[in-house]
């Protein structure tokens, strides 16, 4: 690292990006191998000893206090003290000058856990800062932003390069990579597999990155819609802390046509498939499949009706991971023949079902008795996928279904997804990532602050996607054929002019 | 940007509340509690006047009502707050504590009318009590606070109380030293801590399950070396001296409160002085801002170079101190001595002090001194030869304890990572 220097990290999930940088602040400790300061090799043994020689970081999940104020988060750790007591008026100008200096705007007194996820992360750079650090480490800082908070924050760090300060950008996102970039470091596996400059193409980043050339795009042919599946009108959920996360949703979704679902995180998302399925009471609206009522049915009820659903954390919905993988197959369907009978479980057919699945959709596994937990990412997901597509599908709800997924098994999911689609069912993908809601749409309904509020073609333009992610709608004054920018402003009705919209 | 921001923030909409909220379902309640007593204790009472004397004894100045004016009156008085609070379900605490009080007087009025000892109840002399029946309490949940702020979960509470009431004594007469007994108490209540913090901290073990194990070591282990050494020669082991008393001039004479606050001794005086010790240095200083970081997100506390774990060792040995000196209350504060598992459940109802005072040092004393009220509600009626069984008046504070905990507080939020062990990574 060079001083004023923005070095990127680029590598996919997994590949040893935070490790590494974990080992660089001290929580965790190097097996081998040196770490040099200013040509002296340092031992740090914690987060303290890397602050001393000058090394902060910004952890892709925030290490605040939600409870506490910004400034008692700033000053934790280092609080200005005067004859024992807490300084909390010099923390609150420490703050104030910090921020000032480089153009973070904070109120010092407001509580962490009231603020938006940008502010957030706003404070943990201004805490790196006032501990007069050298090296800025930003782990995977854009995964929760909007594009528009995204641009803000290499603009931030543009201005801290010009202030001398050197940064670590770790991402694998190769647009912002280019984007801002000094020097790029790709890893893979834990290993430096090259060093690139920002001007290099893309391809060959992600060549770098993944070892093989990605494809973004999911083969596909033109949709088929035939009819509505799934009608949700109206749909008012709340999250756990009672506030509204979902607020008047409007959705259809066709037999054999993908609907995603866009959005940064925490737009109510999760709520919205939650209660789909079951698993979250709503407070107001209607969801029905193929015309019936489903809006208070149980849970089982649901799945037994057609509906095959990947939660968005596979290990703690998803999955039992104490289980074997021939057991986790059959979580849902184990009360049914040929697996259940009244009293007992018919193990030799779940050991069949089991063997059958792991071949057809390629479970990298020695036995399927092996606990789940002990199986890759990829495979995890590969036995949910597995088991929800086991049962014949009206519909099915696929949330974050590839997240920490290597790239073989996205594709493998992907299409396997894409088949469901052209068997006649109808999908429902949610995801964060909005290339793989693109890559994987015939509609694109783009959800913010607990509405939808636009669902539109997508081939949209990132730019008006990004600004829809936003909040904010480019068409809301010359709206495109059938209204399909103004779904919060449209009446109760059966949606049906968004079906007619993109396709 | 700032216009997303502000959007944000506003938007965060609440669900629009159910009617049968928490201030509702207690305002019925609490209706039902008011037509009871004005029906029930009103019939009850008779026209003898219930006579409310400002001093600790029977004499002296006082107020008088007619008894079953007064459990009218009051049954009324509680009628109406719960209806209030049924109705328009606001204001939860003000009237929650209005209707309670007119409860409890109506039942008081109707209880002193009727009595065939005594028809006044002397206030200086409950509120005394009170405070005396707090001040265990107030150190067990004290120490509650301690723990469970640095983020280590303390059912251990009575285990503690009673070490330190053990200690207290035994150290107390082998040394001869009232002083020296009650250091030994704080030590004590220190040693049983730092087997939980072991294996809370450093083995992991679930907290609430070594907790537990310890109240019964400690119970086993004190009652083992009572029935061994103490009681076979009770003047060498187990007659430690009586806690001086330190009357505060003029202050003491104060009506009402000025016998309970200020004719005091190191326990009452001491708990009072600990309560404002550990608010300010909670709230105030470098240790009460990382326990409390530790307590909510220790990872976030280690990446700013804080010793996670050594400070929740330091915590839960202060604690084990706190709530160790607490004990020594048990068999120091007369000279009878230490008797086994003589603590009887105090360090539970510490526990829900602790949990009723929402971790807060302010509040676990609030809490503490409401159920010692009515650990001193139960003597005073019992001491007039009330008709209500002994045993069932006995349950009060337990009955309160479960109102407290479950229903009043409502949802209460603990330390983030209270009970969750810290592990590196």
């Amino acid at each position: 690292m060079e001083p004023g220097e923005i070095h990127a990290l680029l590598g996919e999930n997994g590949a040893g990006k935070s490790t590494l940088m974990n080992v660089l602040y001290g929580l965790l400790q190097p097996d081998e191998g040196e770490i040099l300061v200013d040509g002296a090799p340092v031992r740090i043994k914690g987060p303290g000893d890397a602050i001393k020689v000058g090394i902060g970081m910004v952890h892709q999940h925030f290490m605040l206090v939600p409870v506490f104020s910004v400034a008692e988060n700033v000053m934790l750790g280092a609080e200005p003290a005067r004859g024992g007591f807490i300084d909390h008026a010099g923390a609150v100008k420490l703050v104030r000058e910090v921020s000032e200096r480089y153009g973070l705007p904070l109120d010092p007194n407001a509580i962490i856990e009231d603020l938006p996820i940008g502010i957030q992360q706003r404070v943990e750079i201004v805490k790196a800062l006032t501990r007069e650090v050298d090296l800025l480490i930003l782990d995977e800082p854009t995964a929760v932003l909007t594009p528009q908070e995204t641009d803000e924050l290499l603009q931030v760090m543009r201005g801290l390069k010009a202030a001398g300060k050197s940064i670590v950008f770790i991402t694998h996102k190769l647009r912002e990579v280019k984007a801002v970039a000094d020097r790029i470091t790709v890893i893979r596996r834990g290993r430096t597999v090259g060093t690139a400059d920002p001007t290099a193409p893309e391809s060959e980043l992600a060549e770098l990155m993944v070892g093989r050339s990605v494809v973004l795009e999911v083969p596909k042919d033109e949709a088929a819609p035939g009819a509505p599946v799934l009608e949700v009108s109206g749909l008012v959920v709340a999250d756990d802390r009672e506030h509204r996360a979902v607020d008047g949703v409007d959705l259809v979704v066709r037999g054999g046509e993908v609907l995603g679902i866009a959005g940064v995180q925490g737009n109510g998302q999760t709520e919205l498939v939650e209660s789909i399925m079951g698993l979250r009471p709503s407070r107001a609206g209607s969801v029905h499949l193929n015309g019936e009522p489903i809006t208070t049915w149980h849970t089982r009820d649901v799945l037994r009706a057609g509906v095959g659903y990947v939660p968005e954390d596979r290990s703690v919905d998803g999955l039992v991971k104490e289980f074997s993988i021939a057991e986790n197959l059959v979580l849902d369907l184990y009360r049914s023949a040929p697996f259940g009978g009244r009293f007992s479980l018919d193990l030799d057919a779940i050991d069949a079902q089991a063997e059958q699945k792991i071949a057809e959709f390629d479970v990298r596994t020695q036995s399927a008795h092996q606990p789940v937990g002990a199986l890759s990412g990829g495979n995890q997901q590969k036995v949910i996928v597995a088991r929800e597509m086991s049962r014949p599908l009206q519909l099915l709800i696929a949330a974050q279904p590839t997240r920490g997924v290597d790239v073989g098994s996205i594709e493998f999911i992907h299409s396997r997804i894409v088949a469901e689609r052209d068997r006649g069912a109808a999908v429902l993908v949610v995801s964060s990532e909005l290339d793989e809601v693109v890559a994987l749409a015939d509609r694109v309904a783009v959800m913010y602050r607990g509405r939808v509020l636009a669902i539109v073609a997508p081939d949209t333009p990132r730019e008006t996607l990004g600004l829809l992610m936003a909040g904010i709608d480019p068409n809301s004054s010359s709206s495109t054929p059938a209204g399909s920018g103004a779904g919060e402003q449209e009446p109760r009705g059966e949606g049906m002019s968004h079906g007619e919209a993109a396709s | 940007m700032s216009a997303v921001t502000t959007s944000t923030m506003d938007a965060e909409l609440a669900v629009p509340e159910a009617y049968w909220t928490r201030a509702r379902k207690t305002g019925a309640v609490m209706t039902g509690l008011g037509l009871l007593a004005t029906i029930l204790f009103g019939a009850l009472a008779s026209s003898e006047n219930a006579r409310f004397a400002l001093g600790e004894t029977v004499q002296g100045a006082g107020f008088d009502i007619p008894g079953n004016v007064g459990a009218i009156f009051f049954g009324l008085v509680a009628l109406v707050a719960g209806l209030v609070l049924l109705f328009t379900g606001r204001h939860f605490g003000i009237l929650t504590g209005v209707a309670l009080m007119g409860f409890i007087i109506s039942a008081l009025c109707w209880q002193m009318s009727v009595s065939p000892v005594s028809h006044t109840m002397p206030l200086g002399f409950i509120a005394a009590a009170t405070f005396t029946a707090a001040i265990p309490l107030i150190f067990g949940s004290l120490g509650g606070v301690l723990c469970e702020r640095s983020g280590v979960v303390n059912v251990a509470i009575e285990g503690q109380l009673l070490t330190g009431a053990f200690f207290g004594a035994l150290f107390g007469t082998v040394t001869g030293s009232f002083w020296l007994g009650l250091l030994a108490a704080a030590v004590g209540g220190l040693l049983l801590s730092a087997i939980l913090a072991v294996f809370a901290i450093r083995y992991l073990v679930d907290q609430v399950v070594v907790g537990i194990v310890l109240n019964v070591f400690a119970g086993g282990l004190t009652a083992f070396f009572y029935e061994q050494v103490m009681r076979p020669d009770t003047d060498a082991y187990n007659f430690p001296g009586k806690v001086p008393s330190w009357p505060i001039p003029v202050l003491s004479e104060i009506p009402i409160l000025g016998p309970a606050l200020f004719n005091g001794n190191i326990f009452s005086y001491g708990s009072l002085i600990a309560v404002a010790v550990v608010t300010i240095a909670l709230f105030r200083t470098r240790w009460g801002l990382r326990t409390r970081a530790v307590g909510e997100h220790p990872a976030a506390a280690d990446t700013v170079g804080i010793r996670v774990l050594g400070l929740r060792y330091l915590n839960v040995l202060l604690a084990g101190l706190v709530a160790g000196f607490g004990g020594a209350y048990f068999s120091m504060l007369s000279t009878t001595g230490f008797s086994k598992y003589m603590v009887s459940g105090a360090g539970f109802i510490a526990l829900a002090a602790m949990i009723f005072g929402r971790w807060h040092p302010v509040g676990a004393f609030f809490a503490s001194l409401f159920f010692g009220f009515f650990g001193a509600l139960t003597g005073f009626l019992n001491s007039i030869s009330s008709p209500i069984p002994s045993q069932f008046l006995s349950m009060l504070p337990y009955v309160a304890t479960i109102f407290a905990v479950a229903g009043l507080v409502g949802r209460v939020r603990a330390p983030a990572a209270d009970g969750k062990p810290y592990i590196k990574g």
